[in-house]
């Protein structure tokens, strides 16, 4: 048999950018090497507390929760291949449940996660449940929509939620005694969330439902000849990446003591889904990458003030333009 | 007994009958094959059969249940199985994962076994690529397990497309133009594989084909249609003798251009 057309893989590693990354690749295809990177990061950022300033904790906290947010959107737009605009609405139902529940109720913060995880399923399922019987541009719009309804109902049901203003006074967690109220507190505890996120996402995606998301984002109607439940395995996804951004919600509500509906607006799912597409669809580390370059970027040039979102912009675009792939994109031969 | 029954079964598009009061019945451990003139609705009568198009009337018993109005994947759950006229892999997934997709149905998995990879849930993964193994073993290609399906010459793309469809543990795999594409050796050996399907496997066979040679080697009964319609089932000897059927591919002599007019590809 006639051996097939192969693309040219080290062709490319000719020169400049190119051979780096292909350099890179060929020295993370050793499993021990791999590890290795990861143990060293690892490393880093359990120390960076012992060294860095407030401002810096802040800002990687914050890196952290948007890593967090990242790699739940990641299951439903990278693995699952579903456009979602309206992600805010799954973390905004994480946030005010603990906020609700904390500051009207007296719950425990820690209890407030199950029931944030509860509510975040229940809010999957009723907007995924119709929506995701339509094809992709369609599905973009509606989730487009319930974003919107879910900030505005935030605003209006002034009872519960305190309206335009939000709520204060959301207790913050404690650990064993420990009230969390340091910035390192906080750290860690989204330093945690991240590996919790990397870790379930990397089971999730190398498993027999991983797999069902790849085959419905390459081929659906291949993926139902095999026996495959398109609409049960996409609301899986759904209501998973729900939970990621429900768990995240909390853990925001906790930190800030106080949230409005005015953290939840549309540009806030914008800006998770482009750093999901700037990193990578579909690949862990790309999520990282994207996130910290989304929430660092900004920060690195707070010198040239506003002037700064121009450059942002434009870098975006010239990604889209020479590297559609994202940053780090998914990668096989 | 009839694995397959099919009765009165009628589908239009925009008032044109594209299926006409069809019957027929495929019988356990059969070969039957679905011929017709390019345009006769053989592959909507597939489509209708896996459940991707909804029937306007007309009933299909599979095994003695009503499958009429399933979804494609309930179908595939209940044993039959189908491949595609033109390629339906998972092009950016390895061979051995596309075989790994027909073993879906088969189990049960879900988030949680999987985040926390219990017991039963690596048995299962065991089991999903051992079955996919033995699959791929069938039709001859085990070695080419790791390369990307996009990788593989079209021949090959063929094969991971059967191990595919056999990985579903069907009772009765639907061929929509096994042939097509291939040259003569794969022909021969395509032969042989779809005889080793019903042989060793017992599995029924159904298939639409084109070259006629291959399906008078190894059918035992022709379904033959035209415009949806039903003209002649029966024997490979008698289908080839029946005016019908010779109308059908080749136009009436007595009817001057007709064989023109019907040269729809």
């Amino acid at each position: 048999m006639a051996e097939p057309s192969t693309p040219p893989p080290a062709a490319a590693a000719t020169s400049g950018l190119a051979g780096l990354e292909e350099r890179l690749f060929v020295f993370f295809d050793k499993r021990s090497r791999r590890r290795l990177v990861q143990g060293l990061l690892v490393l880093a950022a359990v120390s960076i507390p012992l060294v860095g300033d407030s401002y810096l904790l802040e800002i990687l906290t914050n890196s952290f929760f948007y890593i967090v947010l990242c790699l739940g959107l990641n299951i439903v737009v990278g693995y699952a291949g579903l456009l979602d605009l309206g992600y805010a609405a799954f973390f905004a139902v994480g946030a005010y449940t603990t906020g609700i529940l904390t500051s009207q109720f007296d719950w425990n913060f820690w209890l407030t996660i199950p029931a944030a995880v509860f509510f975040s399923i229940i809010a999957g399922v009723i907007i995924g449940g119709p929506t995701l019987r339509l094809r992709s541009d369609y599905l973009a719009i509606v989730t487009l929509g319930f974003g919107e309804i879910t900030r505005i109902a935030a605003r209006n049901l002034k009872e519960l939620t305190g309206g335009a203003s939000g709520l204060i006074g959301i207790n913050r967690p404690s650990f064993f005694g420990l009230e969390l109220n340091q910035i390192h507190h906080y750290y860690y505890v989204f330093f945690i969330l991240v590996l919790l996120a990397v870790f379930v996402s990397f089971r999730l995606q190398h498993s027999r439902l991983g797999r069902a998301w790849q085959y419905v984002r390459e081929d659906e109607d291949a993926a139902e000849a095999m026996g495959i439940d398109r609409v049960a395995v996409k609301l899986y996804a759904y209501v998973i990446g729900a939970v990621f951004a429900g768990v995240a919600g909390c853990f925001f509500a906790g930190k800030m003591t106080a949230i409005s509906p005015e953290t939840f607006q549309f540009m806030q799912s914008a800006t998770i889904l482009m750093a999901v597409v700037l990193g990578g669809m579909g690949k862990i580390p790309g999520m990282i990458v994207g996130a910290l370059a989304l929430i660092l970027f900004p920060e690195i040039f707070r010198e040239i003030g506003s002037v700064r979102m121009l450059v942002f912009g434009v870098v975006l675009v010239m990604m889209m333009i020479f590297r559609p792939q994202g940053i780090w994109p998914e990668r096989r031969n | 007994m009839r694995i397959l029954q099919v009765r009165d079964l009628a589908l239009s598009f925009g008032g044109l009958n594209v299926i006409d009061r069809l019957s027929f019945d495929v019988d356990e451990g059969s070969i039957v094959s679905l011929i017709g003139p390019n345009g006769a609705g053989k592959t909507s009568v597939f489509n209708c059969l896996t459940g991707f198009y909804k029937a306007d009337s007309g009933e299909i018993r599979f095994m003695d249940q009503p499958v009429t109005k399933l979804k494609p994947h309930k179908i595939t759950q209940k044993g039959m199985a189908r491949t595609f006229q033109n390629l339906r892999l998972f092009k950016q997934m390895t061979v051995l994962e596309n075989v790994m997709s027909g073993m879906h149905c088969r189990t049960r998995a879900g988030a949680l076994g999987a985040v926390l990879r219990s017991g039963s849930q690596r048995r299962e993964e065991a089991h999903i690529r051992s079955v996919a193994q033995e699959c791929l073993e069938f039709v001859g290609i085990l070695a080419l397990k790791d390369r990307l399906a996009r990788n593989l010459p079209y021949g090959d793309q063929r094969r991971v497309e059967w191990a595919r469809a056999l990985a579903t543990r069907p009772r009765l795999l639907l061929f929509d133009e096994p042939a097509a594409g291939l040259n003569y050796d794969e022909k021969e050996r395509l032969i042989g594989l779809i005889r080793r399907i019903r042989e060793e496997l017992g599995i029924t066979i159904f298939l639409i084909e084109h070259d006629m040679g291959l399906v008078m080697q190894i059918s035992e009964k022709v379904v033959v249609i035209d415009y949806g319609k039903k003209i002649a089932e029966g024997g490979c000897d008698a289908v080839q003798c029946d005016p019908k059927v010779i109308e059908a591919y080749l136009g009436r002599e007595d009817e001057e251009g007709a064989a023109d007019e019907r040269n729809r590809s």
